[in-house]
This record gives structure tokens, sequence and C-alpha cells, in this order.
């Protein structure tokens, strides 16, 4: 099996340790670092989501596939950097103000860091206020909303409107997610994007990124 | 048996649960909305709607007896003065009922866990503790007759574990943060019930066992998983009994048959005429030992019929009389093998809420004596009843879940006797997530 393959196979079977060594040993042989997040990395966890999104992963086994893609992350951003990969998009997250739950929003963060986007998770109960600061902070290509309650939901287009306010909404996609949000409110808000899953999350902000889906 | 419970309970205006018959416990929201100051009055006359609602509706259905619960938004949560005024307009509806048409009834008040609005969560102290105990106090004073909550001690360790499918985390979460938090939190619960004559309910592991159902519907989580937690969450709910709690427990606390083999106190259940919240795969098995049948929530929206909220009423009424024309015609154990029957087979979690699964998680329980030893305790019974049901060929699961009831009952094995030496581990790798002190360790 070429070495590549085979650190994509480990990737999807969560073998962090091997992943590691594996990672390690193509750096030393002179494989470009680029060439391994893409053929490898990225390459198993893609195959990771498919299986999710087919019903042959759970997630606790994609968290494992993630641990291992970040363990030899760890061991390649040096390298990146020194080779001058352009930096992962970053996402900001966070559950509007009002609504404390968050473990939906949790699920679509570990996914899309899965899925090799950088996350900045602002928690729960997220004024509007700290969602611009934290857009003026990091930089995010994407924001992305979460709510559970019916009573809660209407932040989203509060937060929307602020950020439009502070003259950032042309530099953020706004995706948003939540049990009572549909497709038909995230266009009423404004919002770019809606997606019912986490694992729909992630082909949601690769369109909206211009990436392959 | 459902129905009938060893210790009922009176409660409100003249509702006595538990003697014999199964009532609605209706539960609603509001629609897409703000709570806010500017809405407040539009919050207010959609209660006003609700309450006149149920005294139409209730009079229109005959209904023998009803539990309305206001479950309160997190805003009317931290608003006490809010939570109060909708309390107080509900319980005047209820008492016009009672006074007009002799309606048995009573309003179960529910006010949000707001700790968890900071993470890590400050539980013990700081100003959404103090809310909250204003909360409870004010809706106390205002009409309430029993008080319950969904708390939330140790979900945030419990999430996390859950996720990775860490055994070792979820048992700490469960077994020795909740039930540290459940005692603290249902002290101050049991005292201003005592001050208010007002019922204690009971507590629900809603925020961990109904992740995991939903989680696992969602293709998230192994079924096993989610059984597993179910029954292991008992212990946790448990606690609020131990602090003084009486029943009736929450609706979505589907561990509720294992509360009653322990304590005798009456439980409300929820299933499938609760699809309007949320689904689940325990529809027709959630019902076999209820005491008061829920709808969990549904939105004050218009449908063809008139308000969701009355629809829901009618559809549960008519679920009552089910259960109640069973009792009267003595073809009640032939009702309840129905309903476990029809969904026994299909579900590692509709398995483990069966009167004969419930009562062997139960006996696992009482035998021993920390919550942390009763939490695995309950987990370990969940899997050999699983096990068991797979040697009888009375339950499939598929390779993977097979592959995961085996890495469970392996973890379960590994667990350490002692609980000190789980919380020095769990404190290791869990650590950043909780504050220590909001658990008195």
């Amino acid at each position: 099996m070429n070495e590549l393959h085979e650190l994509a196979h480990l990737v999807e079977q969560g073998q962090t340790q091997r992943v590691a060594t594996l990672t390690q040993q193509l750096l030393d042989k002179g494989v470009g670092s680029p060439t391994i997040l893409n053929e490898g990395l990225i390459a198993g966890m893609t195959v990771v989501g498919e299986k999710m999104r087919g019903g042959e992963m759970y997630l606790p086994e994609v968290l494992q596939a993630a641990s291992a893609m970040h363990a030899s992350l760890n061991i390649l951003k040096p390298h990146l950097i020194k080779a001058g990969a352009k930096p992962v998009s970053k996402i900001l997250m966070g559950t509007v103000k009002g609504d404390m739950h968050d473990i939906g929003k949790n699920l679509v963060g570990i996914m899309l860091q899965g899925a090799g986007f950088e996350i900045v998770d602002l928690g729960l109960n997220v004024s509007p206020q700290k969602f611009i600061e934290a857009i003026n902070t990091h930089g995010p290509s994407i924001v992305g909303m979460s709510a559970m309650l019916t009573t809660t939901m209407l932040n989203m287009k509060t937060t929307i409107e602020a950020i439009a306010a502070a003259g950032l909404r042309t530099k953020v996609k706004v995706i948003v997610g939540g049990a009572p949000v549909s497709q038909k409110f995230s266009d009423e808000i404004g919002a770019d994007g809606y997606a019912r899953d986490a694992v729909l999350a992630v082909d949601k902000v690769k369109q909206l990124l211009g990436l392959a889906a | 048996m459902f129905g009938k419970a060893p210790k009922p309970i009176t409660c409100g205006f003249g509702l006595q649960i538990g003697v014999g018959q199964v009532y609605p416990e209706l539960n609603f929201t509001l629609p897409t909305m703000m709570v806010d100051e500017t809405n407040w009055p539009s919050v207010v006359s959609h209660y006003e709607e609700m309450g006149e609602m149920i005294r139409r509706a209730a009079k229109r259905l005959r209904l023998p007896g009803l539990m309305v619960e206001f479950e309160l938004l997190p805003p009317m949560t931290e608003r006490p003065e809010w939570g109060a005024q909708i309390t107080s307009i509900l319980h005047r509806h209820l008492k016009e009922a009672h006074e007009e048409f002799g309606l048995p009834c009573a309003l179960r008040v529910t006010p949000t866990d707001i700790r968890e609005i900071t993470r890590p969560p400050e539980l013990r102290s700081g100003e959404a503790w103090q809310v909250l105990c204003q909360s409870f106090t004010q809706c106390a004073a205002a009409g309430a007759d029993v008080l319950s909550i969904e708390s939330v001690g140790g979900k945030e360790v419990n999430d996390e574990a859950m996720m990775h499918g860490d055994v070792e985390g979820v048992m700490f979460a469960l077994g020795i943060l909740g039930p540290r938090d459940m005692a603290f939190l249902w002290k101050e619960i049991v005292a201003t019930c005592a001050s208010h004559k007002v019922l204690p309910g009971a507590d629900s592991a809603c925020g961990f066992a109904n992740t995991a159902m939903q989680l696992s519907s969602q293709g998230m989580l192994p079924e096993v998983f989610a059984a597993v937690i179910r029954a292991a969450s008992a212990v946790r709910s448990l606690v609020a009994y131990e602090c003084g709690a009486v029943g009736p427990s929450k609706d979505c606390a589907y561990e509720g048959p294992v509360l009653k083999a322990i304590t005798g106190s009456s439980i409300a259940m929820e299933g499938k005429s609760a699809s309007c919240a949320h689904f689940s795969p325990v529809g027709n098995i959630a019902a076999a030992m209820c005491d008061l049948w829920s709808n969990e929530s549904v939105q004050n929206i218009r449908l063809l019929s008139g308000s969701a909220p009355e629809a829901f009423l009618e559809l549960l009424t008519y679920d009552c009389r089910l259960f109640n024309t069973a009792t009267e015609s003595g073809t009640e154990r032939t009702y309840q093998k129905l309903l476990v029957d029809s969904d026994v087979h299909e579900s590692p979690q509709a398995l483990v809420l069966s009167p004969e699964s419930t009562f062997r998680i139960a006996s696992a329980i009482v035998k021993e004596s920390s919550h942390y030893l009763k939490t695995v305790a309950a987990a370990r019974e969940a899997v050999s009843i699983i096990r068991d049901a797979l040697t009888q060929n009375t339950l499939r699961l598929s390779v993977r879940e097979t592959q995961w009831l085996d890495r469970l009952s392996r973890s379960l094995d590994g667990l350490p006797q002692q609980e000190e030496d789980l919380i020095h581990r769990m404190v290791e790798r869990y650590g950043h997530l909780f504050s220590p002190e909001s658990y008195g360790l």
C-alpha cells in the first residue's frame, strides 16, 4: 500500500500513535508537508465524513480519527508554515444569546475540525457584540450560529443585523443551525447557509468557501 | 402498573396521582418569538390564551383530572418576577376550572437550570444560583403546586465523555458529579417547597440520557450506549427523592419506571404523544408504568383543528381514557403487555424500560451503597439485560452495536472500585471542564 494511502487508512482507524510515527517517517523521506496533509490526513478524514454520513461510523470513532489527524498536524505544522501553505480557514462558532444548548454546536465544530478547519468556539449565550469582537479579533471566513429554542432563534437575526451594522457582513459568511431552524428561516434572516446536521454543515461550509464538498 | 403508585400524592386542586387513574400532563411553549421587555405583553397574552384553552378543552373533554406543566424559558428564570407572573396566570385559570366544573388539577412549575450559563458552571454560588433560588421562591409563592427542575450538574463532563464514548467519564459524571450536585440542589428546593407548602416534584436526566437518545437516533452514538446511559442515569435522578422529593417525576425522565420501582412515587412519562417535541424509540413502552402521560412540549401555534396545545390535550386525553378503561375493565395487565411488547424487541433503549428490566435495574441499584457504585451497577445490569435478550433471540443488534456492547462491558469491568481513584483520574482528564468546588470536591 502506498504510504500516503496507509496514512489515510490509519487516520480513518483512529490510530493516533501510528499516524504520528508514519507522518514523521514520510517527512524524513522528503515527502512534502502539503502532500502529507492533503493525500494522507484530509483524504482519511474525507472517508470518515462519508462513513459517518452513511451511518457506518459513530461519533466516538470519528473523534478518534480526528485525534489521530491532530497528532499528525502537530508534527506537520512547522513544516507547513515553512512551505508557505495557505492557512486553513477559520470558523467562528457560538450558541446565540439566551440559549444554553451547545452540544449540537459542539458536534458541528468537531466535524469541521475533522475536515481540517480551525474552530474558534465562543461557547453559549453569545451576544451579538461578542460575535462582532471575535470577528475583528480572529478574522474568520465563516460565522456559525446555533439555537435550540424557538424563543432564541430570532437572536440569530439580531446578530446578523449587528454584524452588518458593524460593517463586517461582507467579510464573513454566516451559517445557522439548531432544532427549530430551517432553510426557510435561514433565508428569511439573511444567513448564507443552513445545515440540518453536523455532517451536512461540513458540506455547506465547503460550498460557501468554494471548496469541493 | 400505570396509574397506581405505592406512594400516591394529592396536590393542587384535589388532584390525586397514583391512586388508579392516569391523567394528562400538558406542557406548552411559545411559538417563534423573542422573550424580552418589548414582547412581554405578547408573551403574557399567549399564556392567557393557553390558560383559557385549558379551561374550555378540559370541560369539553370531561377530563377527570389534569396536570399542567409550566416550563420556564431562560429569560423567565433570569427574571423571577416574569416566571412568577405566568405561574400566577396559569394558577388562576386552573382555580377557575376547578371552581366552575370541579376539575381536579394542579400546576407543576419547572424553572430553567440557568447555572450552566458560565463554563465551567458555577453551581453553588454566584448570580445564576441566587436568581435560580429566587425563581423557585417566587413561583412557589405565585401558585405552583409542584416544583421540578431538569438540573445540569455533571453535564459539562458527560457531554464530552459521551461524545468520545468514554464510559469512565460518563460514570464519573452520572455517578459522582451529578449526585453531588443533586444533593446540594434538592436540599434547597425541598426547603423552599416546605416553606410554601408546595410539593417537591422531581428531577430528570434529560440533559444526559435524552441527549444520548437523540444522538443515537441521529446515528451518532450506538443505541446500546444510550440504553446503558439511561439505566445509569436513574441513580442521579434518585438523589432528589433521597433529599425529600415526592414526585411525580418529570415527564422527560424516561428513567421514571426505575425511580417508581425504588421509591414507590408516582411518575410522569412521555412517548408517542410527545413526538411534537422529539422522536424516540420508546413511544409505547414508556407508558407502561406512568401515572401522568405527557406531550413534553408543543408550541402555541394554530393547526387545522385549533391550537396545538389543545390538539395535544385531546390526544393525551384519549390516551388516558384507554389506560383508565383498561383498569376499570380489569384488562390493565393485557394493555400494559401490549404497550411493552410493541416496542421491546425493536430497540435496546426500549428493552431497558420494560417492567422486568426496570425491576432488575432497580434491584441492582439498591444492593449498592454509594451513588457511584449504584450507577456502575445499573449500567452493568443494562448490559446484562441486553445480553440476555440477545441470547434469547428477543432482540437483534447489528454487528457494530454488538461490538459496542462488548466495549461497554469491558470498560465497566475496568472501572475502579473506589470512587476516589476515578475522581483522581477524571480530574486529570476533564479538570478543564468543571470546577471541583461546584461539587464539594
